[in-house]
């Protein structure tokens, strides 16, 4: 099997993620490249052939489709695998309707004679197999375990036209506030936290357990509380020795910002929300109720 | 200016999902149905941009879907689009990204949309790949995951969310596809004059065999539950009660102390 990996950068550097695609590589026993539409200082170290361009334009997303079918001309993959990413989200369904090829989305974990994706907001997981020869996939952030990869790659120029439709005026970098990723306990709220008013409930927790309130997207979104505290994929990767879950059902993209934490206390009234998957303790419980119990309760102790 | 939208209706995800005689994907009794949450916003944003426009656009809404969906047009109708079609298909919920997008595309050829939305991605299926793969077929730019929207006479200004808190400002000529992300907008509640005057609208009804439906590129098979956390402790009934078992456990892991504050 021939596996070609995309690369990503951001900022002039390799993203860190790429290892995961090396996960997702060493669980095949498959000859390995990798295609990079970007500027790196330093390439990725794996012995292999590495299709290379520096793309100009980081979002001129038909030319990086075009980059990496010329790399795919050249290396003829059984499969092309991306991070499911917001490069991902762009690229590959691109890359798959060029090829006429299947393409699985968002891959946790191989099995079952194909790929088992999360659905129904990660609540459910179902077996995905691709019916066409070439296959597009990408892999769910956090799924596969980073594998750091040695040697010089072979470095191999490619080219291909730029496209005039899409003009990249700048970026936003986040807005500056509380750095989550140091807390030793983080207290999140979710949308089953149902109102702003219950936020201070989510608030008095963290207070009495000394840690700091952190947020999912949908609390975020509605303006409870400021974006600079939002945990996951689009805000911060935070691995706190306590991670409590208020309210929160537990999307793919919140799950993979919080799984390095030390231990999960997840409050939910539904007890098949998919934050069970990562809880060492769910409470089933009305959020209104349970936190000012637990909130009394270690004051009680103190 | 000629605006379509493209929606699915999805189950409530609380809800409890029974795997269908295959295990190719849950069965449909028992649920309640509503509007994909980033379809909303895609709704709203064409209706803002309508507002905006005056009474020189137009919103078309798509849904593909056996007749429940019917009840999703009409919300989106409500919400303000001006006309809707159904392709009416009751084998939608088990078709694949391609053929969705087939579907979509065959019917948005050749009516010259200047603008099409999506939502980012479905809540069941997640794939977020039909935006793409529409745009693609139609030979037209696309954005995915856009958090504002700009509209210039032949082209629109949008930021899309990155990794990290980090976006990005983009410029695309018209015609265009974006997929929209959470956030975007607050999709509006609909007014009863509304509804009621939704209710009363003739929708464009279509066959999968008229919109250029073709064969799947990938089987699903296999749906379950997800695996809860195998060491986990599933703890339930009074707050007072289990709020001391929580604080034993997390004792007894030397999470934090019995006594003082956390270590």
């Amino acid at each position: 099997m021939k596996l070609m990996l995309v690369g990503e950068t951001r900022e002039g550097a390799l993203v860190p993620e790429v290892a995961e695609l090396f996960g997702f590589a060493a669980c095949h026993d498959a000859e390995v490249s990798m295609v990079l539409a970007g500027a790196v200082g330093d390439l990725p170290s794996f012995g292999g052939r590495l299709y290379c361009k520096d793309a100009g334009n980081p979002f001129d997303m038909a030319f990086h489709k075009r980059l990496v079918l010329a790399a795919v001309e050249r290396e003829q993959p059984d499969a092309i695998v991306f991070l499911h990413s917001s490069y991902g989200w762009e690229v590959a369904p691109r890359v798959a309707f060029a090829l006429d090829a299947a393409q699985v989305s968002a891959i946790a974990r191989i099995g079952d004679g194909g790929y088992v994706v999360e659905c129904c907001n990660g609540k459910m997981r179902r077996t995905v197999k691709p019916l066409s020869s070439r296959i597009v996939l990408t892999i769910q952030p956090g799924a596969f375990a980073p594998v750091v990869t040695e040697g010089t790659p072979e470095v191999i120029a490619i080219e291909a036209e730029p496209d005039s439709t899409i003009e990249f005026l700048g970026s936003i970098q986040p807005e500056r506030g509380i750095d989550l990723t140091r807390a030793g306990v983080i207290v999140s709220a979710g949308r089953g936290m149902v109102s702003a008013e219950r936020i201070e409930l989510v608030r008095a927790l963290a207070d009495a357990l000394g840690g700091e309130v952190g947020a999912s997207r949908p609390v975020v979104d509605a303006g409870w509380l400021e974006r600079s505290r939002q945990v996951g994929t689009s805000g911060q990767n935070v691995s706190p020795a306590l991670y409590v879950a208020c309210g929160i059902s537990g999307a793919i993209q919140h799950l993979a910002g919080m799984k390095g934490s030390g231990f999960v206390l997840a409050v939910n009234t539904d007890a098949d929300a998919p934050v069970g998957s990562v809880a060492d303790v769910l409470v089933v419980a009305d959020v209104a109720e349970f936190l000012p119990a637990l909130t009394a309760a270690i004051r009680e102790q103190q | 200016m000629n605006i379509l939208v493209c929606i699915k209706q999805v189950p409530d995800m609380e809800g409890w999902f029974v795997p269908n005689d295959s295990g190719s994907w849950f069965e449909e009794g028992g649920h309640v149905w509503r509007m994909n949450e980033y379809d909303l916003c895609a709704v709203e944003e064409a209706v803002r941009l309508k507002d905006t426009l005056g009474g020189a656009a137009r919103v078309t809404v798509l849904s593909i879907g056996p007749s429940r969906v019917v009840e999703t047009i009409r919300k989106a109708l409500a919400m303000g689009c001006d006309h809707g079609v159904h392709i009416d298909d009751s084998s939608a919920p088990e078709r694949d990204s391609w053929q969705i997008a087939a579907m979509i595309a065959g019917f948005a050829a050749d009516r010259g949309f200047d603008l099409v939305f999506t939502g980012m991605q479905s809540e069941d299926r997640s794939s977020a790949q039909v935006g793409v793969l529409v745009a693609e077929r139609l030979g037209i730019a696309s954005a995915t995951g856009i958090t504002s929207l700009v509209w210039h006479d032949d082209s629109v200004t949008v930021e899309r969310e990155l990794e990290r808190g980090r976006r990005c400002q983009l410029r695309l000529k018209l015609p265009v596809l974006l997929t929209c992300q959470l956030g975007l907008n607050t999709p509006r509640y609909t007014t009863l004059p509304n509804i009621m005057k939704s209710k009363r609208a003739v929708l464009t009804v279509l066959r999968p065999e008229d919109s250029g439906i073709e064969a799947p590129r990938v089987s699903s098979s296999e749906f379950r539950p997800h695996e809860r956390n195998a060491a986990g402790i599933v703890l339930e009934g009074d707050a007072g009660t289990v709020a001391l078992q929580v604080l034993a456990l997390l004792d007894e892991r030397g999470i934090i102390p019995a006594q003082g504050g956390v270590r």
